[in-house]
């Protein structure tokens, strides 16, 4: 198949193989728009999990809800930023709200966040924190205090009506929540899959397929975040918590997996006059980030470790280092699907006819450091709001006792 | 023969001479013209001082998002172009020509040339600094059993997926058919970039904005020819209103096969081809 394409070597640029349009020099979409998809997805997945908890009323979500919340505002507070960053004009970004085109799938990036941060995650939080920053407010002194207060927006009423209020306007939230979910990361598959220029990219598929990554990528966070922060506080993890979520992540990963294949078998089945030149690609340039890390590492060694928990009986400790790789291999596979959509689309002509090479700068706009700023800079703000609204099952207990001894 | 597109309604009139409007004028009436000339700028003048000044109070600071004002008439045409690949002899001139016109950096290309050659079954396609400086100098010194150039540019498609992904609008098709883009109101976020399937569009190291080819749309609406058309010496590259029954590229199309790029995209291209074959993407 490989030997189908016709391959030319006249003096191509640097690392360039065969033909390539010669605008198609350079990747004009790098890093940082890999980092966006990624961090997106991360959000509608941490969402998605906290809405089990409240929507269909699974008790062994419950330890993670609030992490998962949480969870979700700070990657969401950082997904604007590297698409921001990569604009040449990131000042004019404004006009995409002022005066949206509305052909464009990009153009509704800015209702979709505003909806999704406004109407959905913070309304959910603010809520499910009420009745907390009312007892929080009356045990902190200065700074905190007044976050409490204004937290509470002047509502201090933390009888049973009040809270059960809470608790029903959460539940309708979360059941307008889980569909913007769907609505953001869905849209962000669109913006690939509607590119009908780019074959690679070009699937009815994509959006399916990019919600479901999103999923368990959402789920393997929180999990890994939850065992990172037990291990920090010297807390047992909560076994049964953790193993219905990485049940959920299991059979979510077959169904991911599932659609990945549909769209390889279809793509190979119809061999369209793009397959030659895509074929070459997953099996040249994309052989490591594609084969071995996306297939491999971040769905195949997942997919059988959990799957051997679900069929098999395991040793509380195996089940944990299980979880411990599982979850670092989701999330590393996730990383390099998008890696593979984003650059991976761009390391082949669109004359079908020659590869071109995408090399990361170290430094610059879209560098790795600022790749990597804009991966660490979530976990920044998921520290701050964990110190400022606690998370965790014994804080919210203890929330509650103060209250009812109040 | 290459056709001249007249300069008609949207043309700059002002740019014609009297020998390009037809007209022959004596001392007298040239005196009196001058005298209404200077009369008609006067008014002309003033009512374009006060019309401004009240315009931009408000409603002008959205006119720049928008494309030129123009009037109905403006679509009465359709600029396109047809190449004859036949004639095409890969001097690179086209190529030379609209980087100078256009000032495009050395590496980005709005416009350039592609080589095909066939041996023993093989396709071997290349395009060398894109043709700019012609193909000699060829190191396969194998004799090709087929080979033609083939001049690319924006296809300024009818239904271009460029103005489709556009978020803000800035990249737009003109009501006589060009796509043409706003460097002012680009926000550089490349997706047109990714969406057009010819690979027509860059990012320019200049401004930073998204830049392709225009058709000239500067030099059309002065009644002129695009750079590349005028610098063709074999005629390969013909441009006019598609619109126009009588002009030479609607002429052309009646008369001959031609085939545009990709079509199973459904964009529509204003730009056809004379004498390639399938192995042209």
């Amino acid at each position: 198949m490989i030997a189908a394409l016709s391959l030319a070597l006249a003096s191509p640029p640097e690392g360039v193989i065969g033909f390539i349009y010669p605008n198609e020099s350079e990747a004009y979409w790098q890093f940082l728009i890999v980092i966006y998809p990624y961090i997106t997805g991360l959000v509608a997945g941490a969402f998605i999990l906290a809405s089990l908890e409240r929507v269909f009323n699974v008790e062994a979500a419950r330890p993670t809800y609030r992490l998962a919340l949480l969870t979700a505002l700070a990657f969401l507070i950082v997904a604007p930023m590297p698409l921001l960053a990569h604009l040449s004009f990131p000042l004019r970004f404004w006009e995409i709200l002022v005066t949206p085109h509305f052909s464009s799938a990009m153009a509704m990036f800015g209702f979709v966040y505003i909806w999704y941060l406004l109407v959905v995650l913070l309304l959910e939080i603010w809520f499910e924190y009420r009745r907390d920053a009312v007892t929080l407010a009356q045990r902190s002194t200065g700074f905190l205090r007044t976050f409490y207060r204004i937290f509470t927006l002047g509502v201090f009423d933390t009888s049973p009506k009040a809270v059960e209020f809470d608790d029903r306007a959460i539940r309708i939230i979360s059941v307008i929540g889980i569909p913007s979910a769907f609505l953001l990361h869905g849209y962000v598959g669109f913006i690939f899959g509607s590119v009908k220029a780019n074959p690679w990219w070009s699937s009815v598929l994509m959006p399916i397929i990019f919600l479901f990554s999103a999923i368990v990528s959402g789920i393997a966070l929180v999990v890994l975040i939850y065992m990172v922060a037990s291990v920090i506080r010297k807390k047992p993890f909560n076994m049964k918590s953790l193993d219905t979520l990485c049940g959920y992540l299991f059979y979510i990963l077959i169904i991911d997996a599932t659609l990945e294949g549909l769209d390889v078998l279809h793509r190979t089945y119809a061999a369209e006059e793009s397959f030659d030149i895509l074929y070459a690609l997953v099996h040249g340039r994309l052989f490591e980030t594609h084969i071995v890390f996306q297939l491999m590492l971040g769905t195949l060694l997942p997919l059988a470790l959990l799957g051997l928990i679900q069929i098999t009986k395991v040793s509380t400790q195996i089940r944990q280092a299980f979880y411990w790789i599982s979850t670092i291999g989701v999330l590393v596979g996730v990383f390099f699907m998008r890696w593979n959509i984003v650059i991976g689309g761009q390391l082949f002509s669109k004359s079908f006819r020659g590869f071109t090479v995408y090399k990361m700068n170290l430094i610059g706009s879209e560098g790795l450091l600022a790749g990597l700023f804009f991966l660490i800079l979530p976990f920044v703000i998921l520290y701050g709001l964990i110190r400022l609204l606690p998370p965790f099952e014994e804080d919210e207990a203890a929330a509650e006792h103060h209250a009812v001894s109040e | 023969m290459i056709l001249r597109p007249e300069p008609t309604i949207g043309s700059c009139h002002s740019c014609m001479t009297p020998a390009d409007s037809g007209q022959e004028s004596s001392p007298n009436l040239r005196e009196r013209e001058k005298s209404e000339d200077r009369r008609r700028f006067l008014k002309r003048t003033s009512a374009a001082l006060i019309g401004g000044a009240v315009l931009a109070t408000g409603a002008d600071l959205f006119a720049a998002k928008r494309p030129p004002a123009v009037g109905d008439k403006w679509s009465i045409h359709s600029w396109g172009m047809v190449i004859d690949v036949e004639k095409c002899i890969g001097c690179g001139r086209c190529v030379h020509a609209c980087k100078i016109e256009n000032n495009v950096p050395e590496e980005f290309f709005r416009t350039w040339i592609e080589r095909y050659r066939y041996f023993d079954g093989e396709v071997v396609v290349d395009s060398p600094h894109g043709g700019a400086h012609g193909f000699a100098g060829e190191d396969d010194k194998r004799v090709p059993d087929k080979a033609f150039f083939v001049p690319k540019l924006c296809n300024a498609c009818e239904k271009s997926p460029c103005v489709q992904v556009c978020p803000v609008g800035a990249t737009f098709e003109t009501p006589d058919g060009a796509v043409l883009v706003d460097k002012e109101y680009c926000i550089g976020c490349r997706y047109c970039v990714q969406a057009c399937p010819y690979g027509c569009r860059y990012i320019h190291p200049e401004t930073k904005v998204a830049d392709k080819c225009t058709f000239c749309y500067h030099r059309i609406h002065k009644g002129q020819l695009p750079a590349c058309v005028e610098a063709c010496p074999t005629g390969a590259r013909m441009f006019g209103d598609l619109k126009d029954k009588n002009s030479e590229v609607s002429r052309f199309l009646r008369e001959n096969k031609t085939f545009v790029l990709k079509p199973h995209l459904n964009t529509y291209p204003k730009v056809f081809y004379h004498g390639i074959d399938s192995e042209v993407r």
